[in-house]
């Protein structure tokens, strides 16, 4: 049985656990078995529609002290579900609880771990997996060589596959270990879309000049609907927080679309980048190295270019 | 108190990649080495700086490699750091390199260890999660602040849109990156005692392999880049719907 561990927030199933479900239902199908579902916690999200990404069954321990994240905890309660169910393969999210809990689930399951897998397995002669090495510069063929098998999917890799189901949700008893960690604040940027489950994301680098600057930015994201991101640059000169560097050293992202306005490309930047679906560059050098990354390119002044198409998608929308 | 940070080596972040062998191992040609960032600006940087506070601190530096990591160990003991201990054994493996560092931690009695998020090569983000399963610790991971007052450290890590503050008895395992400390370079006097300070070279315990790296490959190249004028944002987005399909 593949069993696919699922992450839900704010009373709502993660996209990148519903695209592990759906990844997990596909292995399912590879190994000729069943692809259940293990939710942690309580939550108001309608678990039984799990079902439509190809759950049959989904196993949930309603205990509130387990919403919030106690790795040693929550890896301990799901190697022990992963045991009782008899799973071969249990999934992830290659997000940031995914990223914490897997590692550990697969030392307390004796199993071989791949992060990061951004294929189905192969299973003819072992259990390969693709996953991305050096920060998405490349790929590497992995071959798991134990009975069980964990996996951290990478998110917006596979996409989402729903089907007409419905999910038999059945409640799970677990003994809970002592909590090891105290939770004593939670701040969250209020409003902001997490830039790793966006699907579009437009990012400013140097060449918008300075933080006075980004509105145009703000104002093409807010008519996307979109995440804003920024380059090392940018956010080292604290023009824009943290939180929002993409890069080699900052996050990996995989949107959609990713619009880059003002950055060059440099190869680190490329890195944290390039498994985006369609990329399009915004700079007034033709000669950027990010233009060989892209798949559209714009080659002119963002304070010019960027307004321009903001409003050709308000002018777009407004004509649907 | 005693901290463990673990130090892995990498290919620079500028390094161009590419594979040699039938696409099986890493062209190491042209390739600089350094101590993993996430490993030396964040973990190494603020342990240094606990033992700034707290001169009674003993910082080692534990790695995972054969004898080729040795000048990444002394690079990262001319920042600080007391002594540093390779695991002589060369493995791509996650669970082979944290049952090695489990084994230092173990015997080591540390009241910390300190990994970075991830390394920039494999990307794992395992080894920190894996040695607190190991050894049935506290993991904390992301941190992206971290203090200590007696027994208990307070540590700020990343969650999907904001941070959380999370309060830890020791001992207890921590992934370390951006907001931990600052990028320092190494002067003149530390290089100099990283000399001198004692390397262990140590055997490896027995562990099998879960994993194998079969090949690698490259990412396809871009069909190409299409440029559209500055006048035709209209055609952009009508790119963009129609043919990317992305809005």
């Amino acid at each position: 049985m593949v069993l696919v561990y699922i992450d839900h927030e704010d009373q709502q199933i993660k996209t990148s656990s519903l695209e592990a479900m759906s990844y997990g239902a596909a292995v399912a199908k590879l190994l000729g078995v069943s692809a259940e579902a293990l939710v942690l916690g309580t939550t108001q999200a309608s678990i039984k529609d799990l079902g439509k990404q190809g759950a049959t069954k989904v196993h949930h321990i309603a205990v509130d002290s387990l919403n919030m994240l106690d790795v040693k905890v929550n890896s301990t309660v799901i190697a022990h579900a992963a045991t009782q169910l008899n799973a071969s393969v249990v999934l992830f999210a290659h997000n940031i609880n995914g990223k914490a809990l897997a590692p550990a689930v697969a030392i307390k399951l004796k199993a071989g771990f791949v992060s990061g897998a951004s294929s189905l397995p192969e299973i003819e002669n072992g259990f390969k997996v693709t996953k991305t090495v050096f920060s998405g510069k490349a790929f590497a063929k992995i071959n798991i060589a134990t009975p069980i098998k964990v996996i951290a999917i990478n998110q917006n890799c596979y996409g989402l596959h729903p089907i007409e189901n419905v999910a038999e949700v059945v409640a799970m008893q677990s003994n809970i270990p002592a909590p090891s960690i105290k939770v004593t604040e939670v701040e969250k940027v209020k409003g902001e879309l997490p830039l790793t489950e966006a699907n579009i994301v437009v990012s400013g680098g140097r060449g918008l000049k300075g933080p006075e600057n980004w509105g145009i930015l703000l104002d093409l994201a807010k008519e996307l609907g979109a995440a804003t991101a920024c380059s090392r640059p940018v956010s080292d000169s604290d023009w824009r927080p943290h939180h929002e560097h993409v890069g080699q050293t900052g996050l990996q992202i995989a949107p959609n679309l990713y619009i880059a306005i003002g950055i060059s490309g440099a190869i680190q930047h490329l890195a944290g980048v390039n498994r985006s679906k369609t990329i399009v560059v915004i700079n007034k050098d033709p000669e950027a190295p990010f233009f060989k990354a892209a798949d559209y390119g714009i080659v002119g002044d963002a304070f010019e270019v960027v307004p321009a198409l903001t409003a050709a998608i308000k002018k777009s929308r407004q004509s649907e | 108190m005693k901290i463990l940070v673990c130090i892995s080596k990498t290919p620079d972040t500028t390094a161009k990649i590419a594979f040699t062998e039938g696409n099986t191992k890493l062209d190491e040609n042209g390739i600089q080495w350094i101590i993993n960032p996430y490993d030396e600006w964040y973990s190494l940087v603020r342990a240094i700086e606990l033992k700034e506070k707290d001169p009674a601190t003993t910082i080692h530096l534990v790695t995972v490699g054969n004898a080729e990591v040795e000048p990444i160990i002394r690079k990262a003991l001319a920042l600080g750091g007391d002594e540093a201990i390779r695991i002589n054994v060369q493995s791509n493996d996650s669970f082979v390199v944290a049952s090695q560092i489990a084994e230092v931690a173990k015997k080591g009695a540390y009241d910390l260890i300190f990994t970075g998020k991830e390394t920039i090569d494999y990307n794992s983000a395992s080894i920190g999660s894996m040695i607190a399963a190991l050894l049935d610790l506290p993991f904390v991971s992301l941190a992206n602040h971290f203090t200590i007052e007696g027994n208990t450290a307070t540590i700020k890590r990343e969650i999907e849109g904001g941070e959380e503050t999370n309060e830890v008895i020791l001992p207890v395992v921590v992934s370390c990156q951006k907001g931990m400390a600052e990028q320092r370079i190494p002067n003149m006097r530390g290089i100099m005692a990283a000399r001198t300070k004692p390397l262990h070279v140590q055997e490896p315990i027995a562990c099998n392999e879960s994993t194998q790296v079969l090949d690698f490959e490259l990412p396809p190249a871009k069909q190409g880049v299409k440029l559209v004028a500055t006048d035709q944002m209209d055609e952009l987005v009508r790119l963009l719907k129609e043919e990317a399909k992305v809005i």
